[in-house]
């Protein structure tokens, strides 16, 4: 594969997108890749004409929905690298936003965060004492935890929200009382906001960049600030300490932890919980975009930061990539169904860089079929005008399987991910 | 005493979950002010008149129906270690294609009713083949991708009803395929409580509980005798045991998931064949999940599965009933998600208590194990016409080595 990136003239996109995609790549190399995928973007936005692919405001969007995937993502990291793995990432996640819709409405957002967070841990304690404690499967626990959360959540709703007189009902609370703050980033998004005025020139790349920055800098909630920073400090925290290296070990080799005197299962239980809290966490900020607690307002997004965490190659930076990506498919589906068309153009010019790559390789199966895709989402492209709203609504969920089934096969998951462990059985 | 020696085992970690999810749901009720015991009393009530008692019944086993169904396809997943999430994708677009083809046609009555049912069964099993395609093919893993499904299942679903396939007038509150004709609809089959000497309830009970019962003894049969079954068992219990005896892994994957997916074709049927005749917005949604639940209290085992179904359907007959003496209806899914959660941990339980007496030595009936139930198998071989599903991972495959997603007892034989 190093045969196809070596030159860096050539379009990075062409070389193995998988390398992007398994994270594992040297900063350079992403470097190019992002550059490559902003010449791809802008050259599809000027052809297209479609200014929503790269407009600030699709991009802020982007960035408030791709933080609560984000954060589900990172929860499911701390308890899949402890070996646990954890489908009830989107049931933690439905207890977050009912704990941040119940603290949030009687005392602010702050509270709200607390809340959240609280209910999204004690659904990763019940994850843990399940697979834990009674070595239950994870994936049954799991399905079992998401069916229960949306029982709870609706439960708690009639009970504490169908009469009381400051709002709500069976599937929503009263408003969260206050919004947390915000800033833009003084002079370049905000006063005289020079990236707003490059991004209104239309100039092919460098308005694009602009709307790309001015939609990541400019009325930005503190508190998505906090959460991207989560990011960069569970890396420090699962990789650079002591607690991490075990946290770790207890996923590739519990066993082994185990003879070295690391506390396996209360690991596994600390990490589920901070799992949970996480995922919680997220339904936090779904709660806060919306400013009031709705049932079913995850709407399966546990389950896609589920797949950006494998997406992410179970790393904090692929995970994060991951997140960006279906953050950005979901803003788009949200703000411009005639832009999601333009997405077409998109998959087909990357499918036809596929299909040129596996031609390379010689595998004629692989390129044709990659081909056909890719000139029936041409056609696809040219043909339609506007996509109805019940397709465009799965947009993230389809780039999720595309991506997956693009790139799927060099992941590489912690080595005793999902086996129930127990003392002196091994 | 023989026979509940060998069932007992079998009977008590479902029994107790359910006893203790009752206990915890009970307590997590009165902790938050509802009387429990007033809550039970409303779902025990049946009414007071014969006709009453009987559609109250009516109720449970139309509901019971399409869960059964569900339970079904996702056990005959299960069986094999494969988690079919994505049921509920399957059933919804199945139904809406079968019922756009059955509104489109008009046949002679059974033939009609036959193309509705292939239609759904072979849509279905089409959407169930992507997951096991991308899954032999692409690695991806059937759990993420049958959820990706599920979305994009229900997006086309939503499309092809206010698109395509819409029957209803423009602006009316809720909107619907066409009805099937009369020829594509299936009767009721109330003629069994005149039978059984009940009195004839007003609400018709399904003629798909008789499919349902055909396909529930045609999966038990295929599981359980023939080499298919045995296979499919085998692979579940130890992929690497069944692959070394010749079994074919990703064309099992691949059948399995067509299997699966076919039965989950049909549990709309009854409600669209039997009741609806056509597919709406507010269509019998959420099977596909409960269906999960039901394959784990059933334990995999079509009969189980019956009787989980049944259960569940009982409890959801409450829903109603609850709203109208105003309770929060939603205990019936907590109910339903302890019962989950209680019944994994007590086949967990049950089955470690199973291995430890055969460790021991001692096959005390107590421990939950049939007699010569070795839970550490020293080559004790698979033998599919043993009744009880066979105990041990194969031959000598410890306990762990089947990768741990393969090592539920949710699916498996023993305990």
């Amino acid at each position: 594969m190093s045969s196809a990136v070596q030159a860096p003239g050539t379009r990075p996109s062409r070389g193995p997108i998988t390398d992007l995609l398994t994270g594992g790549g040297r900063s350079r190399r992403l470097l190019w890749l992002l550059l490559g995928g902003l010449v791809i973007f802008s050259a599809v936005r000027v052809i297209s004409g479609e200014e929503a692919l790269t407009s600030s405001s699709t991009m802020s969007a982007a960035l408030l929905l791709a933080v609560p995937i984000g954060l589900a993502a990172l929860g499911g990291l701390f308890s899949e690298r402890a070996g646990v793995v954890n489908i009830g990432l989107d049931g933690m996640m439905i207890l977050g936003t009912w704990g941040a819709g119940f603290a949030g409405y009687q005392w602010g957002w702050g509270a709200a965060i607390i809340g959240g967070v609280l209910f999204g841990a004690l659904g990763g304690l019940l994850h843990a004492l399940a697979t834990v404690t009674f070595g239950v499967d994870h994936v049954v626990s799991g399905v079992a935890i998401n069916i229960l959360a949306m029982g709870a959540a609706r439960f708690l709703s009639e009970l504490f929200y169908t009469d009381n007189e400051a709002g709500g009902g069976v599937t929503q609370s009263p408003p969260v009382s206050s919004d947390p703050p915000s800033f833009s980033l003084p002079v370049l998004s905000s006063g005289p906001d020079l990236l707003g005025d490059l991004e209104r020139q239309g100039w092919f790349l460098i308005s694009d960049l602009a709307g790309i920055l001015r939609g990541l800098t400019s009325g930005v909630a503190v508190v998505t600030i906090v959460a991207v920073l989560l990011i960069p400090a569970s890396y420090l925290l699962l990789w650079r300490t002591a607690f991490g290296l075990r946290l770790r070990s207890c996923g590739e080799n519990p066993a082994a932890a185990d003879s070295l005197g690391v506390p396996v299962l209360r690991m596994k239980y600390i990490a589920v919980i901070i799992s949970g809290a996480l995922s919680g966490l997220g339904g936090v900020f779904l709660v806060f975009i919306a400013g009031i607690y709705r049932e079913n307002q995850t709407n399966g997004r546990g389950f896609i930061g589920l797949a950006a965490l494998i997406f992410g190659n179970w790393r904090p930076g692929g995970l994060a990539a991951g997140a960006g990506l279906f953050g950005f498919a979901d803003a788009l589906q949200l703000r411009s169904r005639t832009a999601v068309v333009a997405l077409l153009l998109l998959v087909a010019v990357l499918l036809a860089a596929v299909a040129f790559w596996q031609g390379l390789r010689r595998k004629a199966l692989q390129a044709v079929l990659a081909a056909a895709v890719a000139g029936a989402a041409l056609v696809g492209f040219l043909t339609i005008d506007e996509l109805p709203p019940g397709i465009v609504s799965f947009t993230p969920h389809l780039t999720t399987l595309l991506v997956l089934s693009l790139a799927s096969q060099r992941l590489r998951m912690p080595k005793a991910d999902g086996l129930v462990y127990r003392r002196g059985e091994h | 005493v023989n026979l509940l020696r060998r069932l007992g085992p079998a009977l008590l970690p479902p029994v107790l979950a359910v006893v203790v999810a009752l206990v915890i749901s009970s307590a997590v009720m009165a902790a938050l002010g509802v009387n429990p015991f007033d809550v039970f009393a409303v779902m025990l009530d049946f009414g007071d008149t014969p006709a009453q008692q009987t559609t109250a019944m009516v109720v449970i086993v139309n509901r019971a129906i399409p869960l059964f169904l569900a339970g079904l396809a996702v056990a005959v997943a299960f069986r094999m270690g494969l988690f079919n999430i994505g049921v509920e994708g399957q059933y919804r677009l199945a139904t809406i294609v079968a019922a756009g083809v059955g509104a489109a046609v008009a046949l002679p009555g059974p033939l009609h009713i036959l193309l509705i049912v292939i239609v759904a069964v072979v849509v279905a099993a089409l959407w169930a083949g992507i997951v096991a395609v991308l899954k032999v093919t692409r690695g991806v893993s059937e759990v993420i991708s049958s959820i990706m499904l599920n979305f994009i299942a229900l997006g086309i679903a939503s499309f092809l009803l206010t698109g395509p396939l819409r029957g209803s007038p423009e602006g009316a509150s809720i909107i619907s395929t066409r009805e099937i004709p009369e020829s594509g609809q299936m009767p009721g089959i109330n003629a069994l409580f005149d039978v059984l000497g009940l009195a004839n309830p007003p609400r018709q009970l399904y003629g798909f509980l008789v499919v349902a019962i055909v396909v529930g003894i045609a999966i038990a049969v295929l599981l359980n005798r023939t080499r298919f079954g045995f296979d499919l068992k085998a692979s579940g219990m130890s992929p690497s045991a069944a692959s070394a005896s010749g079994v074919n892994a990703r064309a099992m994957v691949i059948k399995t998931m067509l299997l699966s997916g076919a039965v989950a074709g049909l549990i709309g049927l009854p409600d669209l064949l039997g009741n609806t005749h056509s597919y709406t917005t507010d269509f019998t949604a959420g099977l596909g999940f409960l269906g999960i639940a039901v394959a784990l209290l059933g334990r995999n085992r079509p009969l189980g599965i019956a009787f989980a179904a049944l259960l569940f359907g009982f409890l959801d007959r409450s829903l109603v009933p609850l709203q109208i003496q105003d309770y929060p209806s939603s205990v019936v899914t907590i109910v339903q998600g302890t019962i989950v959660l209680a019944v994994v941990v007590a086949n967990e339980i049950a089955r470690r208590v199973a291995r430890r007496s055969a460790e021991r030595g001692t096959a005390a009936p107590v421990g939950g194990i049939v007699p010569g139930d070795g839970g550490t198998g020293v080559g004790q071989s698979v033998d599919p016409e043993e009744p009880n599903p066979p105990a041990g991972t194969g031959v000598g495959v410890s306990r762990t080595a089947g990768a741990g997603q393969t090592d539920t007892d949710g699916r498996g034989g023993r305990a």
